[in-house]
């Protein structure tokens, strides 16, 4: 049974994150992350961390997606784009052969480790509880042997919503951003107007 | 040890190369934010499946505080592309060259 729930959620975790990379228009892209999200939610059920599941799904699809698709809107970015042309020649073969890189390096690890993978001792705090004991322990812990990076993560919070009433302030006078000058003295000038030549030109019809 | 937890560490590998890829290959920033959010949910996985394996608590601690740090990272980077979306109507990571980035 864990093994068909597991299965089930890979393909839907895989399948989402499939999507939000190659859909088209950014609204496509946030409601496959909602699928992926939800994929990993069931997973942290399955592996026993129920209280997990529900910040999962309260935070991230319920908070951040929420935001994200608000601003998506708010913007009227969302329109769909067009992910065949390559302003930087190449990008997509890198990215390609960086992210397999990656992905083959952890999973050579992982495969050929097997087992020996899981180093370090066993923990010397209890035990994980079965059946929601788990929110119990983890509070304990948050508030006893972590409670430093817990009044951390409260300073940080802080100062992102600092940070963001900062950042999204209308400045008076504003200035719209300037056309970017040619780039002669440079040795990449050509990298630049191939860009503006492919991707900024209908943007710049746009503001115009 | 079963043969799964490999099988949950091995989804999350894949998770963060999907996730690295999109960061790489996407051009749009809020699309460039969600596949970091790929990547950081690969890593929750993983923080997850090796507290279940090793039968600990703290797995699901350090997940919290990554909970924390994605959260304030979204609300900034979404800050930062309203702010430069104001001055420069596109979405596009590759217009703003005016840093000369």
């Amino acid at each position: 049974m864990e093994t068909a729930i597991f299965l089930v959620c890979a393909a839907i975790v895989l399948g989402g994150a499939s999507g939000v990379v190659v859909s088209r228009n950014p609204v496509h892209s946030a409601l496959s992350l909602v699928a992926t999200l939800f994929g990993i939610a069931v997973l942290f059920l399955n592996l026993g961390a129920q209280l997990l599941a529900a910040v999962q799904v309260i935070v991230y699809t319920g908070a951040i997606v929420v935001l994200i698709l608000f601003v998506l809107m708010l913007l009227g970015v969302d329109t769909e784009e067009d992910i065949s042309i390559q302003p930087l020649p190449g990008q997509g073969v890198v990215a390609g052969i960086v992210a397999a890189l990656i992905g083959a390096g952890v999973l050579s690890v992982i495969l050929i480790g097997g087992e020996k993978v899981v180093t370090g001792a066993q923990s010397s705090l209890e035990a994980l509880a079965p059946e929601f004991g788990d929110i119990r322990q983890i509070g304990q812990q948050l508030f006893t042997n972590y409670v430093f990076a817990l009044e951390v993560t409260a300073a940080l919070l802080t100062i992102a919503v600092v940070g963001a009433v900062v950042l999204s302030r209308r400045v008076a006078g504003e200035q719209p951003m300037p056309e970017p000058e040619p780039l002669d003295d440079d040795g990449d000038g050509d990298l630049y107007t191939q860009s503006a030549v492919s991707s900024g030109s209908p943007s710049a019809e746009d503001a115009g | 040890m079963r043969n799964l937890d490999l099988a949950y560490l091995a989804l999350g590998a894949v998770l963060f190369s999907i996730g690295a890829f999109g960061v790489l290959y996407r051009r749009n920033s809020l699309v460039m934010i969600m596949c970091i959010e790929l990547m950081l949910n690969a890593v929750n996985l993983t923080f997850v499946s090796f507290g279940s394996m090793l039968d600990d608590t703290a797995g699901q601690v350090i997940v919290f505080f990554v909970l924390v740090v994605a959260a304030a990272e979204v609300v900034v980077g979404l800050g930062l592309v309203v702010s430069v979306t104001r001055r420069k109507p596109t979405a596009s990571a590759d217009d703003i060259t005016v840093l000369r980035g």
